[in-house]
C-alpha cells in the first residue's frame, strides 16, 4: 500500500452514493419532511398555541374548525383539538419510536442466534417466530392489552411482543447466507467466541436491512397504537393519542366530522412518512439499484 | 408429492403445538387466571376459591394443566362462555359465517382490482400510471382501516345517503339484495389494503416473468400477444399470488376485526371485542386459538394448490 493510499482522506459518510441515492428519492424526502415536521409540531407545537390540552370550555363545544383561534376546531367538552392532537402526537410518536426499538433489538438477538447456531436451536426459534405470525396481531395485541395495565409502557411492550418477528425473519436469513463465508471462517480461526462473531462480525453486516425493517416497524407500531387505542384497549384518557381521539369520533360523525378527520389525517401522515423512509431506504442500500 | 404433503402437514401440526404454547400462556395472564369469572361472585370467600381451583385442578403443576387443557381443545372442548354457558366452539359457529362473508366479499374485490392495476403498471413500468398507482399503495397501506370506515360512512351514508351505514341486514328484511347492499361498504374498506399488497406482488410476479424464455419462446413463435400475455405471462404470475393470498390471511381477519367493529358487523371480530368487553376469556381465548388454525390451515392449503398447479415447487 502507498503512502499516498494511506493519507487518502476517509470518503465522508454523507458523500456516500447510498446517501445521494436516498436523497435524490422524492418519495423518501417527503417521507423525511413529514415526520420532521410532524415531530416539530407536537414536541413544539403545544408551546405555541394559546390553549391547555386539558383546558375544558363548555361554552365551546363542537366548535368547527378556524373558530376563533381554535385552528382544528374543539372536542365535545370545548378542548382545543389542536393541543390534543400535539400532546397525543408526542404519545403516539413515543410509543412507535420505543416499540421499534424493543421489537429490533429482540428480532435481531433472535434472528442472529437462529441464522448463525442453526441446527435444531435455530429451526426452534424460527418455528417460534411463525407461530406468532400464525396470529393476526390485532387479535393477539387485544387480548394482552386486556390482561394487562394499560399504561403507556405495557402498551409499547406488547404492541413490540406482536412486531419483532419480521425483523427476526429478514435478519435469520441475511445471517444464514453469510455464515460460510470467508471473514467468518477467519474469526473462528482467529479464536473468537460464538458471541463475537456473531454480533462483532457478523452483526455489522446485516445493519442494512435492519435500519430498512425498523422503519417499516415504527410505521407498524403507530398503526397498531391506534388500532388497540380506537377499540378502547390503548393508551387510556385523558391521555391523549392519536387512536383514542378518535374512539369517541363515531358517534359525532354526522355532528362533527373534524373529530373524526385531523386525528386520522396525522396517524396516516406519520405513517405514510416512515413508510416512504423506509422504502428510500431500501432502494438506497440495496446494491443492486446501483446498475440504473 | 405424497412426501410433500406429508412434510407440510407434519410442519402445520408443530405450528399448532407451539400456536397452543402461546395460546395457554396468554390465557394464564389474565387476571387471576382460568378463576378470574368466579372472583367477582358476591360473597366469594378465599376458602371457595380454593376449592373451585381444586375442582377445575388448577393447583397441579403447569404443565399438566396444559396437556389437560391441550386435551380437551383436541377433542373439541373449548369451555363454555362466561355470558351464555354456551360451548365456546358453538358461539364462534354462529358467528363464523358473517366473517366469512365478508372476508370472501373482500377477497374477490382485491383480487380483481389488485390483479388488473399489478398487469397493467407492469407492462407500462416507468410510466405515470405505474408510479402514481405504486404511491396510492404506499399510502393506502398507510390509512387506518377503521378510519377509512368512518370516512367512507360519512361519504356514503351520511353526506350521500346511498348505503347503510352498519348491520348486514335490515331487521325484517334480510333479501339478497338487502346482504349486497350492506356488504358493498365494509367489504370495500376492508380491501382497500389487500387491494394494494395484491397489486404491488401482482406487478413485480409479472415482471418476473414477463423476463424469462418461455415468453419469449411464445412472442418468436408468433402467438398474438394478447394470448401471450393472458397465458404464458398472467397464469404464471398468480402462482405466486396463491401463497401471498394465504400469508395475507392473518392481517385480513385482523382487518376484519376493526371493520366489523366500525360497521356493527355481527362476525368474529365483533366477538371477540364483545368478549374482551365482558371479559368473557374462553371465548376470546377460544377466537385467538380459532383464527390462528384459521391461518394454518389457509396457509396449508395455499401451500398444496401450488404444489398442485405448480410442478416446479413439489418438493422444496
Amino acid at each position: 500500500m502507498t503512502a499516498a493510499a494511506l493519507s487518502a482522506p476517509r470518503p465522508r459518510w454523507w458523500r456516500s452514493r447510498t446517501v445521494r441515492r436516498f436523497t435524490r428519492n422524492k418519495l423518501a424526502m417527503v417521507g423525511v419532511i413529514l415526520i420532521l415536521g410532524l415531530t416539530l409540531a407536537c414536541f413544539v407545537g403545544p408551546y405555541l398555541l394559546p390553549f391547555d390540552e386539558l383546558f375544558i370550555d363548555l361554552r365551546a363545544r363542537f366548535a368547527p374548525p378556524g373558530t376563533g383561534a381554535h385552528i382544528f376546531g374543539t372536542d365535545p367538552l370545548g378542548r382545543d383539538i389542536a393541543a390534543r392532537l400535539f400532546q397525543a402526537g408526542q404519545i403516539s410518536l413515543l410509543v412507535g419510536f420505543f416499540a421499534m426499538l424493543m421489537s429490533t433489538v429482540v428480532g435481531t438477538v433472535v434472528g442472529v442466534v437462529a441464522g448463525y447456531t442453526g441446527g435444531w436451536l435455530g429451526a426452534a426459534l424460527m418455528r417460534v417466530v411463525d407461530a406468532f405470525l400464525s396470529f393476526p396481531s390485532i387479535f393477539l395485541l387485544l387480548a394482552l392489552a386486556a390482561f394487562v395495565n394499560p399504561s403507556p409502557i405495557m402498551i409499547t411492550i406488547i404492541i413490540a411482543v406482536t412486531s419483532w418477528m419480521e425483523v427476526a425473519r429478514i435478519v435469520e436469513a441475511e445471517v444464514r447466507s453469510l455464515r460460510d463465508r470467508d471473514f467468518v471462517m477467519a474469526a473462528r480461526m482467529l479464536g473468537l467466541s460464538k458471541t463475537q462473531i456473531m454480533f462483532r462480525e457478523l452483526l455489522p453486516n446485516v445493519i442494512g436491512p435492519i435500519i430498512v425493517a425498523a422503519t417499516l416497524t415504527v410505521a407498524r407500531a403507530i398503526l397498531l397504537e391506534a388500532y388497540i387505542s380506537f377499540l378502547g384497549y390503548g393508551i387510556q384518557p385523558p391521555l391523549p393519542s392519536w387512536g383514542n381521539m378518535l374512539n369517541g369520533a363515531q358517534q359525532y360523525l354526522d355532528k362533527a366530522p373534524w373529530l373524526a378527520i385531523v386525528p386520522g389525517v396525522a396517524i396516516t401522515m406519520a405513517v405514510a412518512g416512515f413508510n416512504f423512509i423506509g422504502d428510500g431506504l431500501r432502494d438506497a442500500l440495496d446494491a443492486r439499484s446501483d446498475q440504473r | 408429492m405424497i412426501r410433500y404433503l406429508l412434510l407440510r402437514f407434519w410442519q402445520s401440526i408443530v405450528l399448532l403445538f407451539i400456536v397452543s404454547l402461546i395460546g395457554f400462556m396468554v390465557l394464564n395472564l389474565a387476571p387471576g387466571g382460568p378463576l378470574s369469572q368466579y372472583t367477582l361472585t358476591p360473597g366469594m370467600t378465599k376458602e371457595a376459591l380454593d376449592r373451585i381451583a381444586e375442582q377445575m385442578g388448577l393447583n397441579r403443576p403447569l404443565p399438566i394443566q396444559y396437556l389437560d387443557w391441550l386435551w380437551n381443545m383436541v377433542q373439541g372442548d373449548w369451555g363454555n362462555s362466561y355470558r351464555d354457558g354456551r360451548p365456546v366452539l358453538e358461539v364462534i359457529n354462529r358467528h363464523l359465517f358473517a366473517t366469512l362473508l365478508l372476508m370472501g366479499s373482500s377477497t374477490l374485490i382485491s383480487v380483481v382490482i389488485g390483479t388488473w392495476i399489478g398487469i397493467r403498471s407492469a407492462l407500462r413500468a416507468g410510466t405515470v400510471f405505474d408510479y402514481a398507482t405504486t404511491v396510492a399503495a404506499m399510502v393506502a397501506l398507510s390509512i387506518p382501516t377503521f378510519w377509512f370506515g368512518l370516512i367512507a360512512i360519512y361519504t356514503f351514508s351520511l353526506w350521500l345517503g346511498w348505503l347503510p351505514a352498519g348491520n348486514m341486514y335490515t331487521v325484517g328484511n334480510g333479501s339478497l339484495g338487502d346482504y349486497a347492499i350492506h356488504l358493498i361498504m365494509p367489504s370495500m374498506v376492508l380491501a382497500l389494503v389487500n387491494v394494494a399488497v395484491w397489486s404491488r406482488y401482482m406487478r413485480s410476479a409479472t415482471l418476473d416473468v414477463m423476463s424469462q424464455d418461455f415468453v419469449r419462446t411464445a412472442k418468436a413463435k408468433g402467438l398474438a400477444p394478447r394470448r401471450v400475455l393472458m397465458k404464458h405471462i398472467v397464469g404464471n404470475a398468480l402462482v405466486p399470488m396463491i401463497t401471498l393470498a394465504g400469508l395475507q390471511l392473518p392481517t385480513l381477519l385482523g382487518g376484519a376485526l376493526v371493520t366489523e367493529t366500525v360497521f356493527t358487523w355481527p362476525g368474529m371480530g365483533r366477538l371477540f371485542l364483545d368478549g374482551l368487553g365482558y371479559n368473557d376469556y374462553p371465548v376470546v381465548m377460544g377466537l385467538l386459538m380459532f383464527s390462528a388454525i384459521l391461518v394454518l390451515v389457509g396457509n396449508l392449503a395455499a401451500d398444496l394448490l401450488v404444489a398442485l398447479v405448480d410442478p416446479r415447487i413439489r418438493l422444496d
